[in-house]
């Protein structure tokens, strides 16, 4: 019997391609990042408020990832940049070869930022690295407060969370601080902001945030570029 | 529940491993499985399992190890277990401390019977 030592991520494959991505996006200062959640704390509502606060000119572009029908692509569409919808058929997460594929028709010299919407799933997205330069997590007011020490994988590895749907908290018997104190416990550093995409609160210090990263992405590109 | 195409990737990488060796056999394959990297361990050996059966694959061991999560102090470098998910640093009482292990997906090793 001979014993190999072999330690190399069980999803090698998907960390390759994802690493491939990440050096395309940073070649040409795209931002991506991918949006991850339970199904239905508010994606989609907060990409509508999002894409609907962009300059005409915005080089924005979104793949949505569902199991199955194109109606998160329809509803994000109107706002007249591309949009994709990758139906994964099942699968409950996106991979980088997914991201890869759908990518292959649009030239990403022309983006300044890449949005992902996950499927809705606090668990599996986790695992598979797509090339983010940023995880964001969103939970909502109509979820449990113990989401983030229940599923603390996504919690962990995501920079910012978006604590949504403020505008239930009168109604809803949920502790904000609870929650926001259950996410730092599993990510001392996490970033939080609160945001209802139906009153649009908390949206002006979500777009400043995309802002500042998308500077960062482009700040970075220059000092790789200038000439020694 | 990913679990199942978790188990995919690892028999890919015993079935790439295998190639390696013609005329050998691989008998086990150990899996580091943090604790969070959100893959149920037990979910895993059962996907695993249902999809070696009745293949040529059938006798491979998976062997699953948990790694628990370990915080470094970002004052004092202190490196302590996490548990309950206070990230205090027992040493000098920091907050801020960095999660440095227990996101672990990985392939530690594979037994090959030449
Ligand atoms: N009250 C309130 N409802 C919201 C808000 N944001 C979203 N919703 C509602 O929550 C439901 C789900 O919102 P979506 O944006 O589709 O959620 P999602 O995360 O994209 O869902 P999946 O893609 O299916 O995982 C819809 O009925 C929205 O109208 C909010 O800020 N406040
Ligand atoms: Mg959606
Ligand atoms: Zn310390």
């Amino acid at each position: 019997m001979n014993r190999i030592e072999v330690e190399k991520k069980v999803l090698n494959e998907n960390q390759i391609l994802a690493e491939q991505l990440r050096e395309r996006y940073r070649q040409l200062g795209v931002l991506c990042i991918n949006l991850i959640s339970a199904p239905g704390s508010g994606k989609t509502a907060l990409l509508e408020r999002t894409l609907e606060r962009m300059d005409k000119g915005s080089r924005v572009a979104v793949l949505t990832g569902d199991l199955q029908t194109e109606n998160d692509a329809k509803r994000l569409a109107k706002f007249g940049f591309p949009v994709k919808q990758i139906t994964t058929g099942g699968t409950c997460h996106l991979d980088a070869k997914m991201i890869g594929k759908h990518l292959e028709d649009w030239k990403l010299e022309d983006l300044d930022l890449l949005i992902v919407e996950n499927v809705g799933n606090l668990v599996c997205p986790s695992s598979y690295d797509l090339g983010e330069d940023a995880k964001i997590v969103l939970l909502s007011t109509s979820e449990g407060e113990d989401k983030p020490l229940k599923y603390p994988s996504i919690f962990l590895k995501s920079e910012l969370m978006l604590l949504t749907k403020i505008d239930l908290l009168p109604y809803v018997p949920f502790n904000a601080d609870v929650a926001r104190e259950n996410a730092r416990r599993v990510h001392p550093q996490m970033e939080i902001i609160d945001v209802s995409s139906t009153t649009g609160e908390g949206l002006d210090r979500w777009m400043e945030w995309l802002r500042a990263r998308q500077e960062r992405a482009k700040a970075k590109l220059q000092t790789a570029t200038v000439p020694h | 529940m990913h679990e199942l195409g978790i188990a995919a990737s690892i028999l890919e990488s015993v079935q790439s491993e295998a190639l390696r060796h013609p005329g050998g056999r691989i008998t086990k394959v150990g899996v580091k499985i943090g604790e969070l990297c959100g893959v149920d361990r037990d979910a895993l050996q059962f996907g695993f399992e249902v999809l070696v059966k009745d293949t040529e694959w059938e006798p491979v061991v998976l062997d699953l190890e948990y790694i628990p999560r370990v915080q470094r102090c970002s004052k004092c470098a202190h490196q302590f277990r996490m548990t309950d998910f206070d990230p205090q640093c027992p040493q000098c009482g920091e907050f801020l401390t960095d999660c440095i292990g227990g996101e672990e997906l990985d392939i530690a090793y594979m037994e090959v019977d030449e």
